[in-house]
């Protein structure tokens, strides 16, 4: 029998449909069909300078908007050889793992709610209210937060940003021992995630898989470590890997990572260095507005930007962050020209996806949901 | 730090893993080379690209074992039209190349990835849709995130950013 698991389905987490042709209780062949959020951001981003591509990236990947500004930021200063200062780099560092907990938070709420545990999800959602209004105080919006700008930041973070920061770094990884109370030793769980979903290493590394994807079926790698970016060189923290490529050790990876960015965070408010927030390239970071208000050759340069853009060198870049969900990469190509010629965003979720199928064929059907869970796709970074 | 020059010539660059694995087996193959902001650029005759993906996948010093992403860029109105792109990382060794294939706007296709790495599939997939490359050897070259029945290649650079409709 051929099922329709449509695109309205509260546990596709997202506009996904996937087909399914079941015999009784088992999955014979799985088929995702996506492209119902697909709305042009590629080709957009060709029609707009460089600067007004941000704001765009921000609704690829909708519950990490920052990792997705990074990305994109880091390629255009790679193409620009722009270099970034200390402090722009580590208050990067911060977001970023604020943006990680923020993702694994709705990860792991909706992930529990869909097997059927659904105090975990209203948990989640309270920590979760405490980030976004961080993210509100910083950038004034709680979701699509656009904080990063090609040089730096876009703003100081206001006073009182950091104690709030270092109040939620306090309680949070009580937070976590709770939900893992609730979870990890609970034998209802361990029944639906164990041995469901197994994922051989090498099928893994074969299917594109990256992320917790692949960091539960045994390969250690993790681009923060091991081609870091932004400085993530100078923090300490480990990279969890499970052996069983199981639902269960891809959800044992993500909660260890939950603790691991609370304790990223930590280190990035104690060391956090002073300095400017932008980097000292007039042609492409816009001035102080105090300055644009008194100098004319500053004014000069708001209005260039503002209204032309900057030029960027010819060539072409790719460049890959950790987030949430995996390798995240932008291919930016330009042709000496204010507007990019092309900008291409390897998503980690589209590759992910391809492991569906394996993972669920000669399964039961109610693991599908379970391993749709476990690889913690967005549907707008799959789309775009 | 500022941008050094972008080395193109092949006698600096041979000693790179993946470029003497590839100039071992087949020299001709290589097209032009650049080393561009700290990136390894090979452009490949479009005939030997599954067969260089393969050779450098199951090299023995620095193993190119994982796919990163396929893509394509527009030159229109330039010849060739089409620049097919392959991502490929090292995991082992923690190293990127990228490989690019010219293809001619008059029959733009290409030999599919798939029997090297089945993660191709849906990468092959979206070219497919969004510029019409045909990717020859792929199991279900159908579109991926336009509807079925849509006509026209939308990433084109002959297509409107505002769509037809």
């Amino acid at each position: 029998m051929i099922l329709n698991m449509g695109p309205q389905h509260p546990s596709t987490h997202g506009v996904l449909r996937v087909i399914l042709e079941i015999d009784g209780e088992n999955v014979v062949r799985l088929m995702p069909d996506i492209g119902y959020l697909h709305t042009g951001i590629e080709k957009t981003c060709e029609a707009k300078f460089y600067q007004q591509v941000v704001p765009l990236t921000d609704r690829i990947d909708y519950l990490c908007p920052l990792t997705n500004n990074l990305c994109y930021v880091l390629a255009v200063e790679k193409l620009l050889g722009l270099e970034i200062p200390p402090k722009a780099q580590w208050m990067r560092v911060l977001l970023n793992e604020l943006t990680r907990i923020n993702s694994h938070l709705v990860w792991l709420g909706t992930h529990a709610l869909d097997i059927g545990a659904m105090t975990v999800f209203l948990y989640c959602f309270r920590e979760r209210e405490e980030i976004l209004k961080i993210f509100e105080m910083v950038s004034g919006q709680r979701m699509m937060t656009s904080y990063f700008r090609v040089g730096g930041l876009a703003l100081e973070p206001p006073l009182g940003f950091f104690d709030r920061v270092r109040d939620f770094a306090g309680y949070f990884p009580e937070k976590v021992d709770e939900y893992e109370n609730l979870l990890t030793g609970n034998p209802i769980w361990m029944m639906r995630t164990k041995g469901v979903a197994r994922m051989t290493p090498e099928d893994a590394i074969a299917l594109g898989a990256t992320g917790p994807t692949l960091r539960g079926s045994g390969i250690d790698f993790d681009l923060r470590r091991d081609m870091p970016y932004s400085s993530y060189e100078k923090f300490h923290f480990k990279v969890p890997v499970s052996q069983e490529g199981d639902v269960f050790a891809r959800y044992m990876c993500r909660v260890q990572e939950l603790r691991e960015s609370i304790g990223i965070v930590r280190q990035a408010l104690d060391g956090m260095p002073e300095g400017p927030i932008k980097a000292n390239a007039p042609g492409v970071v816009l001035p102080d507005r105090e300055k644009m208000k008194t100098q004319m050759e500053s004014l000069i340069y708001h209005f260039k930007i503002i209204t032309e853009g900057f030029a960027v060198p010819a060539g072409e870049v790719y460049q890959a962050v950790e987030s949430p969900r995996g390798e995240m990469g932008y291919y930016i190509v330009s042709d000496g020209t204010a507007k990019p010629y092309r900008v291409h965003m390897r998503s980690a979720c589209f590759a992910n996806l391809q492991t569906l199928a394996k993972m669920c064929e000669g399964r039961l059907l109610a693991d599908v949901v379970a391993a749709i869970g476990s690889i913690d796709i967005v549907l707008g970074e799959i789309d775009r | 730090m500022p941008l050094s020059p972008a080395i193109t010539d092949l006698e600096q660059l041979k000693n790179h893993p993946s470029i003497a694995r590839i100039l071992a087996w087949n020299a001709s193959m290589i097209r032009a080379v650049k080393f561009d902001r700290e990136e390894m650029t090979i452009v490949v005759d479009r005939s030997g690209i599954r067969e260089a993906c393969a050779l450098l996948r199951d090299d023995s010093t620095c193993p190119f074992n994982f796919l990163s992403d396929i893509t394509c860029v527009d030159w229109y109105p330039a010849e060739p039209r089409f620049e097919v792109i392959y991502h490929l990382l090292s995991i082992p060794n923690k190293e990127r190349v990228r490989l690019k294939v010219r293809l001619n706007s008059a029959s733009p296709a290409v030999e599919s990835l798939t029997s090297v790495w089945p993660g191709a599939n849906y990468f092959e997939r979206e070219v497919f849709d969004l510029f019409g490359i045909r990717f020859t050897g792929h199991p279900y070259l159908r579109r991926i995130l336009m509807p079925e029945d849509w006509e026209g290649y939308p990433l084109r650079k002959d297509y409107p950013v505002e769509g037809y409709r």
